[in-house]
């Protein structure tokens, strides 16, 4: 991939605003996000940076501003609508039902019906079909074995429900994955499974957003790190080019770099 | 190239070996209906040998074929009503209005079938015992789209709204019918129609209880089968993590009120059948022992969790209960002892199965 091929961001945000009643959220935030790339949104609390997630995510609709995907522009009103769009977002509070199997979990809120008379009339779920097509893609992201596939979500550790969820939000032809605080409630183990989960959808052509808190994390797997800063953009830098306590002297006022010294552009 | 490497499994599910412990508690886990089931075979087994080897009471009529068709029309009602709680309990909710508006439809059936064609309140319905029966159940389903509605619209907790709703329909029965109770004898035909039973080895079987049993294989499959019943239990589940899946989850308790509205209608209508009148003192204590029946079941209060062939097995439980302690010469307070145990066991075995591991 060269830097001309994927100029197109696959996710753009521009001069997006949010204001809850007086509490401004976002103030002309811009925001990019290129094919293939995992893009690490850091920030200290209050930054926006949620409030930007639930706009690319369609959990909340901007005030005013333009959001494209893919080059054309969209306006989400649910989440419904960006899953339309290919944008799937894994939350950190997971978004499962305990009580339900993995591969229901998978497909809830998008169940298959059976084809014929038995689907159409009588709404009949093709659970077997959705059975396999999950085992499949939870195979193909190294997540689990076959006969695991009805196993409650709640019988699940921290890291393969966290494995679940990712699953679910690459496993329907998504092109972008935003994953908000993925490693939180996890150990340290678990939490260096689901960085080579996250590498793993990269290498598999996905375009990641990543809210983490955890630098050395961002700095392991992300390409561009946007820093939001008072509801708007304060910089854009990479891992290489910039330094853990750079970030943090970013995020919190500290120093400001000049758009020159800026990754605004593809780095993959 | 992911597979490739080993680094890439999140976690191997590998089976942990388990205590004997664990391993009932996981088995009750996947099916919450095994613990009711055992109960049920237990209570048979015992009045069994009391009633053939200890020649207690009168507990060796329990097999004969008159006890067991009562004991059958006695599952009716509480039964069928049981379906539209065990849907609302799916949900994490509860329905407390559900005695009330079997009342009230079952009045209105029978005082529209009676008394239409004399005082001039929808003739048509007077001369139709049918279309009594249709604007019945749908008075009912109203009544449940009322609950379903205040329940989404405002958010009330379910207890408090059929705690309200439950007040509002017994004063509207009192109000509208004058607490007259309509026998049999003066309805039209039809409106007894599910009390109407054929003989098989002896045992009557209703028409009611055929319905009964239709309902609950309609249910059972709608509930496990379709994509409606998977978003009825992650609604119970976790209400927010259906949200972000994409669940329209008003749409879906909405619905579920609805729907237990026209259980509650059919229910109605075999509850005239069964007790051979309209009479708004009918079943008071209904309302409990639908909650009962879902609870002993195996069915979670908390929502989410369990399975309605758990609450046929309830039911059954009660009535068997019911049977087999009076044929045995105890006391009624004896049944209900029984019951409140029951009942308290049950939801400390629903907790201990929610703390399930692997």
């Amino acid at each position: 991939m060269t830097a001309t091929t994927t100029a197109q961001p696959i996710v753009q945000g521009k001069s997006l605003n949010k204001s809850f009643g007086r509490v401004v959220g976002l103030a002309d935030c811009n925001f990019e996000l290129y094919p293939g790339e995992v893009c690490a949104v850091v920030g200290d609390n209050g930054a926006g940076k949620s409030t930007l997630i639930k706009c690319l995510s369609g959990a909340l609709t901007p005030d005013s501003g333009e959001m494209f995907v893919g080059g054309s522009q969209v306006s989400f009103k649910s989440t419904n609508d960006a899953r339309a769009h290919g944008v799937e977002t894994v939350y950190q509070t997971l978004a499962v039902a305990p009580a339900l199997d993995i591969s229901e979990n998978l497909y809830l809120g998008r169940e298959e019906r059976k084809k014929g008379i038995l689907g159409t009339i009588f709404r009949s779920l093709d659970k077997k079909g959705m059975r396999k097509a999950a085992t499949q893609s939870l195979n193909e992201l190294g997540v689990l074995t076959v006969q695991n596939i009805t196993q409650p979500v709640e019988t699940l550790s921290g890291g393969q429900r966290q494995a679940v969820a990712v699953a679910r939000a690459g496993a329907f032809g998504s092109q972008v994955v935003i994953l908000d605080e993925p490693t939180a409630a996890l150990g340290v183990n678990e939490s260096g499974r689901v960085l080579q989960l996250i590498k793993d959808l990269r290498a598999r052509g996905m375009s990641i957003i990543l809210i983490s808190h955890n630098m050395p994390q961002v700095f392991d797997v992300a390409d561009r790190i946007h820093v939001q800063r008072l509801g708007r953009r304060a910089a854009v830098v990479t891992p290489q080019s910039h330094t853990m306590n750079d970030v943090v002297a970013i995020m919190t006022g500290a120093m400001t770099i000049p758009e020159s010294e800026q990754q605004l552009g593809p780095v993959r | 190239m992911s597979q490739s490497t080993p680094t890439t499994a999140v976690d191997e599910f590998a089976d942990h070996t388990k205590t004997p412990m664990q391993r009932v508690q996981s088995t009750l886990h996947k099916y919450p209906w095994v613990s009711p089931f055992v109960v049920l075979a237990l209570l048979v087994v015992i009045f069994t040998v009391l009633g053939f080897v200890f020649d207690v009471g009168s507990l060796e009529n329990f097999f004969k074929p008159g006890t067991v068709s009562l004991m059958l029309q006695q599952t009716v009602i509480v039964g069928t009503l049981a379906i539209a709680q065990t849907i609302i309990i799916l949900t994490a909710g509860i329905d407390l209005s559900i005695g009330a508006i079997l009342v009230f439809g079952q009045m209105v059936m029978a005082n529209l079938a009676v008394y239409a064609t004399a005082s001039n309140v929808l003739p048509i319905a007077g001369q139709n015992p049918v279309l009594a029966v249709f604007i019945g159940i749908l008075v009912a389903t109203l009544a449940g789209a009322l609950n379903g509605f205040l329940v989404v619209r405002f958010n009330l907790p379910p207890f408090i709204v059929t705690l309200g709703t439950l007040s509002i329909f017994t004063a509207l029965t009192l109000i509208l019918f004058k607490a007259r109770t309509i026998q049999g004898k003066e309805m039209p035909e039809f409106m007894l129609l599910m009390n109407k039973d054929f003989q098989i080895l002896g045992i009557g079987i209703t028409l009611g209880l055929l319905v009964m049993i239709g309902l609950y294989i309609l249910f059972a499959y709608v509930l496990r089968g379709t994509a409606w019943g998977t978003h009825v239990y992650a609604v119970g589940n976790d209400p927010a993590a259906a949200e972000l899946s994409g669940i329209n989850v008003k749409r879906v308790l909405f619905s579920v009120y609805v729907v237990a509205g026209v259980v509650i209608g059919i229910a109605a209508w075999i509850t005239i059948g069964r007790t051979g009148s309209a009479s708004p003192n009918v079943a008071p204590d209904i309302n409990l022992e639908t909650i009962t029946a879902v609870v002993i079941g195996g069915t979670s209060l908390f929502g989410g969790r369990g399975r309605l062939f758990g609450t046929l097995i309830g039911t059954l439980i009660i009535v068997v209960l019911d049977f087999g302690l009076s044929l045995a010469g105890l006391d009624q307070a004896y049944r209900v002892l029984a019951i409140g145990i029951l009942v308290i066991v049950a939801v400390a075995v629903d907790q201990w199965i929610r703390k399930v591991k692997v």
